[in-house]
């Protein structure tokens, strides 16, 4: 007998309760900034069989939507094989191994099993990505790395906590092997408790319905989410898209990285297909499976973000492995700039692929690089080692509803950055400016919002400056007629004398002494639709306040500003020069 | 004076106390004779534009003779809607040189987490910011002298560009005021009026945008809030009164109408914050101490944490997405769904109840404004929780068969079920989604929902109280006596308060003691000052400390109360450490401990104010059945139920009942699930035995 849908709603909003608590506990209590403020981490419920996606917390970092259902089932695997010791009661599974279904070494999965009446029910499992897990550099982006063993430590699945205790052995390995190990053990006990408040919830919901209907109610959501993600599918034209997307370089070859995606609608499912994208790099912008097909989930769910995230929504969307590329990267392959970079790149051809048959839906390429601008060395005033993470902005696509958001996050985070006046308290530096990137918004009938622009100065001591960023060679792309957002740009100046890095958006290890800047431009966000059909009033008040010039205004827009107290167009030569331009482009 | 003569004036000034609420809809009068402990109501609907008309209209309904009245306590939206509608007095603003754009750039996030539109207009536009060269360190050291001059321009740049009020925020100002305070001394030499504020003197606290956002709010209001005070203190005046008038802040204290513009920011959601004040009150007084109160109007539900009689506060509220104003308030959480909140079914063949909602306009289909969703307010009407003869009285010719044809066709069919049983649904799954997200407040503050009890108020909170208990495990729901003015009683009941934080971000270990003390002594010295100046009575003065804290290398923060100003290192880690494992079951004795804020709140308590006259006595029946206006038919469970319904004015107040039943009374209906039953204490509360607890 099926359940009736009333139940079925309960239920789910039971499972998904369950899972935001597991959020908000492992958040509040998490010693990490990274956790505790940037919300880097994720927590789920997942099938005890073959560990499917059953429920996901809504405030977890997107990047990790539907990741953990990968390294559940590999670890499923390996115990099946005899590779990994068979969970008992109390047991808490550690690992970060990024070819186990996994992202980068630094985001560590818990994987604790659940038991009901002494069966294996379900697995819990959360992710928070630690500020280290050793390696070259401290905080584990080394932008040259060409062997993950050069990236950190790399853990398969081992028992961290053994019938409810932790095993103290496995942990002091950890800590010998990682930096600031002293404040781990915060982290440790919050993304352990965190999976104690999911099993708590779930006994709840169990003692309340019944293990049989909840079961019942499980698949039954499965079904329906995929229905509900095939009826979506349905309403698209019918077609195929394609798109590319180039990452600047892989930090070590400067040559640039293209991901081809051709996005098929056959009947109610997407057949997404990477074939033709670079064969793997030997720098660390290699992406592992699991992070490539998060990237699409995570794609889908900003276009369709009312779908809730559950194995059954990724069943209508099929990614053909993409055997030989970058995307699909195996051991040693270094791996790094997989979640944070190539994540966002996946992202972005995906937007730009389907763009085209959901012009309402999907935006022009936001920004999409996280910006992280990493520096380390010596605070002499304080006599202490530091390690300070700038992670900045962009601009986001023009869309349908209007202009990009500027400053907006990674589309794969969700956190906030850090006020000047903390990092200026906590880091020997000076921030001389912190403000709008004038004139980076991509042109559109709805242009892209604009990036931002900061410069610092070291203060005391000395320290060594990284870069991984991106989008510094191709800004983010437009969309149905308008332009690409402007570059990312890194200038490092030293004694005076500007250094731009070669692979522009990538480096590492560049040495710093006290005055010497770093300057970093963020991308603005692409442009939606043509610039000449933008309205010159609201071009206008972009250039009355200072966001774009008068010459950008002319040069992008076709419109004629006329300078002086109170700025005013010139209608006359607007429309000229707007007719001619567009008489060019019909020929 | 003598005693006799103040005695004599007290009596010529009267001693009428009024509180007056005015809401997005209604402005709410209670009029307190503290004497005979009379009581009289008004509800009358707000008047946007000049708020004053609204309260002058209410006070006449309540039959007010001015000249009998010692005091006026207000609640006012004025700087609330001003904020949100983005219809503020023009602002300028002067900062250090490279930082004009923080307003602007936020802390880079995004509205929403899925999903890559949306946008954001900073409360200054761009044009009116300006820099100046200056700039200090972290620790308060000169890095760039201010250069006076440049001030000077950028004020007379703005005055040029029409600028009304101004806003001075420098990077590291609490650290060091000086710059700020000499930018705005220079300012003052010339600016034509008093809306000159400095980024420090609302909060001193590190964060450069959340502090500049704070101040740009205070500035944008001030002028609003002054000519609305002004305005409804002219009205006043002409109506006879010769009293003071007292308005409510957000932090749940009152301040006098000539301090109150200094500081206009604070005003922000004081609506809410009086729900949850007069709770707190009502729940003292029937000791129950510990409530989570539970508001739900038509298009959203407010809910607040009481723990000791004491409103949870909070300085890092956002009034909207990147709208941070960090000054203490109560902390208010909006959980969504209200009485408007639509239904559907969605493709995966689900119902979902929000988060779309009618709104005000065209509201609910009962409504009879061209509404033509099923809404949470058409469920209950259908399923006979609401009086369906309201029908008669609203436009449109709206009729229940209607609306049940609605629910057919737009749930029932699709859910395969009938319309009363999709009715019932939409109930349990709003009562189901309120319940989740009011356990992530209650959770998110280190709290079980179920050692307290629920206080359901707004028009439609104590329709749906009894439900959500259950569904939280909370075992009782106190509704009080008049649910439908608690904002207006909150106005009357609340005291004079002031509140400090001073940032000192040091380790406890080598934290000197005696500079925390200096600290403490300080606040509390400003603040017994500011109290003792208002010319209002007070019965005592009272001054609790406390201190933010953390783990060195966390980032978020726990209030650590203090025992008076005595200050003990080896006591304070330990109370840290006590607080930390109550919220997160955590022991971390590895790490140090670090003291962030240090804060002070002063209290002026005014005289105790007798309730029991909300509902008048002498109207009360002698039994139950004296005071049953007859049986509706309502749905409970998976069928229909005869079920009595009362005038609640009218039950004994010794009265006991077994559900079901309803209780309909001026502004608000309260439901009696059958599995429940329902008292009246002293007060007239209406305690309600959740039965489904567990």
């Amino acid at each position: 007998m099926s359940l009736d849908p009333i139940t079925l709603s309960v239920i789910q909003a039971g499972l998904q309760q369950a899972c935001d608590e597991m959020d908000l506990s492992f958040s509040r209590a998490a010693f990490s900034p990274v956790i505790a403020e940037a919300n880097d981490r994720s927590d789920g419920i997942y099938a005890a069989d073959d560990g499917a996606l059953i429920s996901q917390g809504a405030g977890g970092l997107p990047v990790f939507v539907g990741t953990m259902q990968y390294s559940t089932a590999e670890l499923i695997r390996l115990i099946g094989e005899g590779e990994v010791a068979a969970p008992e009661p109390g047991d808490i599974y550690i690992v970060n191994d990024p070819y186990l279904g996994g992202t980068h070494l630094m985001d560590v999965r818990f994987v604790r099993p659940y038991y009901r009446d002494g069966r294996l029910w379900c697995w819990l499992s959360n992710t928070g990505h630690w500020p280290d897990t050793g390696g070259a550099v401290p905080g584990g982006f080394s932008a040259s790395a060409t062997a993950v063993e050069q990236e950190g430590l790399r853990l398969p699945p081992v028992k961290l906590f053994k019938q409810g205790g932790m095993d103290r052995e496995i942990y002091a390995i950890i800590c010998s092997n990682i930096r600031v190990a002293d404040q781990r053990i915060g982290d440790v006990k919050a993304q352990a408790a965190a999976l104690e408040v999911g099993a708590d919830r779930l006994d709840l919901l169990l003692d309340r319905y019944g293990d049989d209907t909840v079961e019942q109610a499980i698949a039954e959501l499965r079904s329906r989410a995929a229905t509900q993600m095939r009826q979506l599918i349905a309403r698209m034209p019918a077609g195929s898209w394609q798109s590319v997307a180039y990452v600047d370089s892989d930090g070590v070859v400067d040559e640039p990285l293209e991901i081809r995606l051709s996005v098929t609608r056959r009947d109610d499912r997407l057949i997404f297909d990477f074939g033709g994208s670079s064969p793997p790099c030997r720098g660390p912008m290699n992406s592992v499976i699991a992070t490539t097909l998060s990237s699409v989930y995570l794609a889908m769910r900003h276009i369709f973000p009312e779908v809730p995230i559950s194995a059954g929504a990724f069943e209508p969307l099929e990614v053909i492995r993409p055997e030989g590329t970058f995307l699909d990267a195996h051991y040693p392959r270094p791996v790094s700039g997989c979640a944070a970079e190539v994540s966002q790149r996946i992202a972005e051809a995906v937007f730009a692929a389907l763009v085209q048959p959901l012009p309402e839906r999907v935006t022009a390429a936001p920004a999409g690089t996280s910006g992280n601008f990493a520096l380390g060395g010596h605070n002499a005033e304080r006599g202490r080692d530091f390690v300070m993470y700038q992670l900045s902005g962009g601009g986001y696509g023009g869309n349908a509803d209007g202009d990009g958001l500027s400053n907006g996050c990674s589309t794969i985070g969700i956190s906030k950055a850090p006020p000047v006046e903390i990092m200026e308290q906590a880091f020997p530096v000076l921030y001389h400016h912190y403000a709008l990137h004038e004139g980076s918004a991509g042109a559109g009938r709805n242009r892209g919002g604009f990036g931002l622009d900061y410069e610092l100065e070291l203060r005391n001591g000395e320290a060594r400056a990284s870069f991984v960023m991106d989008h510094g060679r191709f800004g983010p792309q437009g969309a149905l007629g308008g332009n690409d957002g402007e570059v990312n740009k890194v200038v490092v100046i030293r004694d005076g004398e500007s250094y731009v890095p070669l692979h522009l958006s990538k480096e590492q290890d560049i040495a710093l002494a006290p005055g010497d800047r770093v300057w970093v431009r963020t991308p603005g966000g692409g442009g939606y639709g043509d610039p000449l059909t933008r309205l010159p009033e609201a071009v206008l008040e972009d250039v009355r306040l200072d966001r774009y010039s008068a010459a950008q205004a002319h040069d992008l827009y076709g419109v004629i500003i006329l300078e002086g107290d109170v700025p005013a167009i010139d209608e006359t030569a607007t429309r000229k020069i707007r007719r001619q331009r567009g008489a060019n482009g019909a020929d | 004076m003598t005693a006799h003569d103040q005695a004599h004036q007290a009596d010529l000034i009267g001693a009428d106390l009024i509180g007056v609420d005015v809401g997005g809809t209604f402005t709410d009068l209670v009029r307190l004779d503290p004497r005979t402990g009379t009581v009289h109501l008004s509800k009358v609907a707000s008047t946007i534009d000049n708020q004053a008309f609204g309260v002058m209209a209410a006070l006449e309904e309540a039959g007010t003779k001015l000249s009998d009245v010692a005091l006026v306590i207000h609640g006012t939206t004025t700087t609330t809607n001003a904020v949100l509608e983005r219809k503020l007095s023009r602002t300028g603003l002067i900062t250090t040189a490279g930082f004009r754009d923080v307003l602007e750039l936020g802390r880079r996030t995004r509205p929403q987490p899925y999903g890559m539109k949306g946008d954001f207009t900073p409360i200054i536009p761009r044009d009116l910011r300006l820099e100046v060269p200056e700039r200090l360190d972290y620790a308060g050291r000169v890095v760039t002298p201010l250069d006076e001059d440049a001030v000077r321009r950028a004020g007379e740049k703005l005055l040029a560009a029409g600028v009304e009020s101004v806003v001075v925020h420098f990077l590291h100002a609490y650290a060091n005021p000086d710059h700020e305070m000499r930018a705005a001394e220079i300012l003052a030499s010339f600016w034509p009026n008093d809306y000159i504020t400095t980024g420090h003197s609302l909060l001193s606290e590190s964060r450069e945008f959340e502090r500049g956002v704070t101040a740009a709010v205070n500035a944008s209001v001030q002028p609003l809030l002054e000519r609305y005070i002004g305005r409804l203190a002219k009205e006043l005046g002409d109506g006879g009164y010769g009293g003071e008038l007292l308005v409510m802040n957000g932090n749940g204290g009152t301040v006098s109408a000539s301090r109150v513009v200094r500081e206009a920011a604070k005003t922000v959601m004081s609506g809410p914050a009086s729900g949850v004040i007069a709770a707190a009150y009502t729940g003292r007084r029937a000791s129950r101490p510990n409530l989570i109160t539970y508001d739900m109007g038509g298009t959203s539900t407010d809910v607040a944490l009481i723990r000791g009689s004491e409103p949870s506060v909070s300085h890092e509220i956002e009034l909207e997405y990147a709208m941070p104003i960090h000054v203490p308030m109560v902390d208010v959480r909006t959980i969504g769904a209200g009485g408007g909140s639509i239904a559907r079914v969605n493709e995966a063949g689900l119902l979902e109840v929000g988060p779309q909602s009618a709104g005000a306009t065209p509201g609910p289909i009962c409504y009879g404004r061209g509404g033509t969703s099923p809404t949470i307010s058409d469920a209950n009407m259908l399923l006979g929780r609401l009086d369906v003869g309201k029908l008669k009285s609203v436009p449109g010719n709206v009729d229940l068969a209607q609306i049940r044809q609605i629910f057919q066709t737009e749930l029932g069919d699709r859910l395969g079920i009938d319309a009363e049983s999709a009715a019932a649904a939409v109930i349990r799954i709003a009562t189901t989604r309120m319940a989740g997200a009011t356990r992530m407040v209650s959770v998110s503050l280190g709290e079980d929902p179920r050692d307290f009890s629920l206080f359901a108020f707004g028009g439609a909170g104590p329709l749906h109280a009894s439900a959500l208990a259950g569904e939280l495990g909370i075992p009782e729901v106190l509704v009080p006596a008049r649910p439908g003015i608690t904002n207006a009683l909150g106005c009357i009941v609340a005291d004079l308060r002031h509140d400090f934080v001073q940032t000192v971000n040091a380790p406890l270990a080598t934290l000197e003691m005696a500079r925390l003390t200096g600290i403490l002594a300080a606040q509390r010295d400003e603040g017994t000052g500011l109290v003792s100046q208002e010319p209002v009575d007070i019965s005592e003065i009272n001054v609790q400390h406390s201190l933010d804290m953390q783990f060195a290398g966390q980032t978020h923060l726990l209030q650590v109360p203090l025992d008076g100003d005595k200050l003990d290192r080896d006591e304070i880690q330990n109370r840290f450490e006590e607080v930390y494992f109550n919220r997160f079951r955590v022991r971390l004795p590895e790490i140090r401990a670090q003291v962030v804020n240090v804060n002070t709140t002063v209290t002026g308590r005014r005289a105790e104010v007798d309730l029991a006259g909300l509902i008048d006595n002498s109207e009360r029946a002698r039994t139950l059945a004296e005071a049953r206006t007859g049986t509706r038919r309502v749905w409970f469970g998976d069928g229909w139920c005869d079920t009595p319904v009362f005038t609640r004015e009218k039950l004994p107040l010794d009265m006991r009942l077994q559900g079901p039943a309803i209780l309909e009374q001026m502004d608000s209906t309260i439901l009696i699930l059958p599995e429940d039953s329902a008292a009246s204490d002293p007060d007239g509360n209406i305690l309600i035995n959740v039965g489904g607890a567990s």
